[in-house]
């Protein structure tokens, strides 16, 4: 090789500015060492109106808060992606807790971080934390079938067909309870009411969400409800054909002024600022906390127009009756949809008991669900 | 000498993106303009993203800032930037492979969770067995169905003249519908309610980190194969035919090259990239396969094999910058208030701005200096 490579005057001094431009950044990190960090995760984008979204809603009333500094990150998958966030905000951030609000966020991602930083306190939304976990994570979740059953009060009210829909995500348990409870709530105040169901297969699959809802209401169905990440496709087909609405995970009613009825919201606004406060004193929170309306983990939309007096006064009653604990939705005798009996007569599912086997795995649809689950 | 014209016949091939006319005298100092165009493009890129933040009334020097935090500040960030590079490296090689014999291959999602999928079906009957050995077959058996994977659009296009771009993309949907329904069906673990998984491989089992680092094996594995794919595609007889079906099939044909066999053999050798990358993010990071292993490794491979220009080598760099913008990308969000959506403007324009840098190619004549 005889010959050198020639470099073209401009690249070199481009190339010799890029150099000095980079090397006159400071590098530290200037941060007021006084501010509690606090650092939130979500998984999908965190305007939603959805899931990401009533967590994002707990983290903005946390910004309220003296002293406490939220740092966010948002569409982050539950791969190793996740525990490279949460490194680097405990790294580069000095974030002290930390919630990685998604589901899928715990095993392994959550378990090994905590393992690696035990300085460091994790919260996370999915009552998942066992005896065997660091004691460093808190897992915390809310029976939000109860408002779920709400909902179904007032569909059941709401709706001149007596048919309702319910576009869902994935045949799991937590969607289960979800399916059930408005099904249950439907058939309290009309026991012809049904529930077509339709699975859409993941979280987020705005097309197959659309196709749902519109399928309903061709058959007929006025009033429709969901599980899914963002409701907000469901909300807005739904409204435009005219259908009414009961909302998911926090309130949808701007996107739906006029059809939307009531919707099963979380209450994160009211739980962070609590869990947070402790944290900064000094306090443990709680390793595993779940819980209903009773302790302000759920809260229901207010009502919207389309909501009659008589529905309000049910709903307000049974929603009472919930609050003091004084109420089962899943009572003997309960049918599936097949004929088979599912809850024998005399037993009872308490909502809020985390230990009952047949609650927290369940699968089955009550009678009035129109749909079927795989075996 | 081969070795110049097969480069030329390489580049002209249908599946290049902005395939340039091979110009007399584009040989000399080809080294130096194949680094240096695509690093001014880079710079280009920074600039226009710059424009683009300031937009939303962001300092654009804010933003270099914290991008080189991000990535390169400290041995935690460059760390960070290698784990997330780690399956692109594999995932590239799967379109950029294939894109030597002049195939469109976009299906390295598929052929990620198919491989981590078998994986995981291959490595939990062994499991209690050494770690080496369970690790060996679940990397044999999760390359195999990438390769058989991939290999099916291969056969589908030399046979049946069915389009590879469009087949890929589709098997990557029956891929993820084939991933959930089993990962649902008959290999979940009853333990996983409200997250349907497979059975977990025990930790013993899992790839281990590199000494001294947190980056797991898998990133070595990536390079290991670049190289081996790189040397196989432009220093053999066998890549200089694969390169030739690329630049001209009939004429390959015609000097009696086994074309079929060729195009069996390139795409299954990028499936089993992908397929190598599936499994380790089964065995080295998520320990169970479940819905999430499509998480979208295989589609950005797709952009780190295009501004890699297809070579193999050059995904290695490529997927680091990639690796780089997403630790990056953590901190713009954070500090800056940037919605996550900024990363993806960013790698857009890093898209456009080097694939519109291909026509520059053969136009400076300072890479030329011999011919005067």
């Amino acid at each position: 090789m005889s010959h050198h490579i020639v470099v073209p005057r401009r690249t070199v001094l481009a190339g010799l500015g890029g150099t000095a431009l980079a090397s006159s950044l400071p590098l530290g990190i200037a941060r007021a060492a006084s501010d509690a960090v606090v650092g939130f995760i979500y998984v999908g984008p965190r305007d939603d109106f959805g899931y990401n979204q009533s967590h994002a809603e707990g983290a903005a009333a946390l910004k309220k808060m003296e002293g406490v500094k939220v740092v966010e990150e948002e569409r982050i998958p539950e791969t190793v992606q996740v525990e490279q966030t949460m490194e680097s905000m405990i790294n580069l951030d000095g974030a002290g807790l930390l919630f990685p609000t998604s589901f899928g966020y715990f095993d392994p991602y959550i378990l090994k971080e905590a393992t690696k930083y035990p300085k460091v306190r994790f919260e996370h939304a999915g009552g998942l934390w066992t005896d065997k976990d660091p004691k460093n994570i808190g897992s915390y979740f809310g029976y939000i079938f109860e408002a779920q059953y709400i909902n179904g009060i007032v569909a059941g009210y709401a709706s001149k067909s007596g048919k309702l829909g319910f576009v869902a995500a994935k045949p799991i348990p937590q969607v289960l309870q979800n399916i059930n409870a408005f099904t249950l709530g439907a058939k309290l105040v009309n026991p012809k009411a049904t529930t077509q169901l339709i699975f859409t297969g993941d979280w987020s699959l705005p097309v197959k969400e659309a196709e749902a809802t519109n399928s309903m209401v061709d058959q007929g169905i006025d009033v429709i409800t969901m599980h899914v990440d963002s409701p907000k496709v469901v909300v807005q087909t739904a409204a435009q054909r005219g259908a009414m609405i009961c909302g998911y995970h926090c309130s949808q009613a701007k996107l739906a002024p006029e059809a939307y009825l009531t919707g099963a919201e979380w209450n994160w606004t009211g739980l962070y600022p609590k869990f947070v406060s402790m944290w900064m004193k000094g306090e443990s929170i709680p390793n595993f906390y779940r819980g209903a309306f009773k302790e302000g983990l759920i809260k229901q939309s207010p009502y919207g127009p389309k909501v009659s007096d008589e529905a309000r006064k049910r709903a307000d009653d049974v929603k009472a009756k919930l609050t003091a604990a004084d109420y089962v939705i899943f009572k003997g005798p309960l049918q599936d949809n097949t004929g088979k009996t599912v809850v024998a007569a005399g037993s009872e599912l308490i909502q809020t008991n985390a230990t009952d086997e047949q609650l927290e795995s369940m699968h089955f649809l009550v009678d009035g669900v129109m749909g079927s689950l795989p075996a | 000498m081969a070795d110049n014209i097969a480069t030329d016949l390489s580049a002209a091939g249908p599946g290049a993106v902005g395939a340039r006319v091979p110009r007399r005298g584009a040989r000399t100092g080809p080294v130096a303009e194949a680094v240096l165009i695509p690093l001014g493009a880079l710079v280009v890129s920074l600039l226009l993203f710059g424009a683009f933040v300031a937009t939303a009334r962001v300092n654009p020097l804010d933003v270099y800032r914290y991008m080189v935090i991000g990535s390169a500040g400290s041995w935690f960030s460059f760390q960070n930037t290698l784990t997330r590079a780690s399956p692109l490296i594999l995932t590239a090689l799967c379109t950029a492979l294939p894109a030597q014999t002049g195939l469109m291959i976009i299906g390295g999602e598929g052929a990620f969770v198919i491989g981590g999928l078998a994986a995981i079906a291959a490595g939990l009957p062994v499991a209690g067995a050494p770690p080496v050995v369970v690790q060996l077959v679940m990397a044999c058996v999760g390359m195999g169905a990438g390769a058989a994977w991939i290999a099916m659009a291969g056969a589908l296009r030399h046979w049946r003249g069915v389009n590879e771009t469009i087949s890929t993309l589709l098997l990557t949907y029956i891929g993820i519908a084939l991933l959930n329904h089993m990962v649902e069906g008959v290999m979940r673990d009853p333990a996983s309610l409200n997250k349907p998984s497979s059975y977990a491989l025990p930790d013993a089992d899992m790839i281990s980190l590199i000494p001294g680092t947190e980056v797991h094996w898998g990133l070595v594995y990536g390079i290991a194969f670049c190289v081996v794919a790189y040397i196989l595609m432009f220093h053999t007889t066998f890549g200089f035919a694969a390169r030739m079906v690329g630049g001209n099939p009939r004429a390959a044909r015609l000097a009696g090259l086994p074309v079929g066999r060729i195009i069996l053999a390139v795409t299954a050798l990028g499936g089993a990239a992908a397929g190598l990358a599936g499994m380790v993010e089964v065995a080295a990071v998520q320990g169970r396969a479940s819905a999430t292993l499509a998480a979208g490794y295989g589609y950005t491979g797709i952009l780190v094999a295009f501004i890699a220009r297809q070579n193999p080598l050059a995904v290695i760099p490529v997927a680091l910058l990639f690796g780089g913008i997403g630790a990056s990308g953590g901190l713009l969000q954070r500090r800056l208030d940037l919605p996550d959506a900024s990363v993806l403007v960013l790698q857009g324009i890093i898209f456009v701005v080097i694939l519109a840098s291909e026509t520059l190619f053969g136009r400076f004549r300072i890479f030329r200096q011999r011919e005067r």
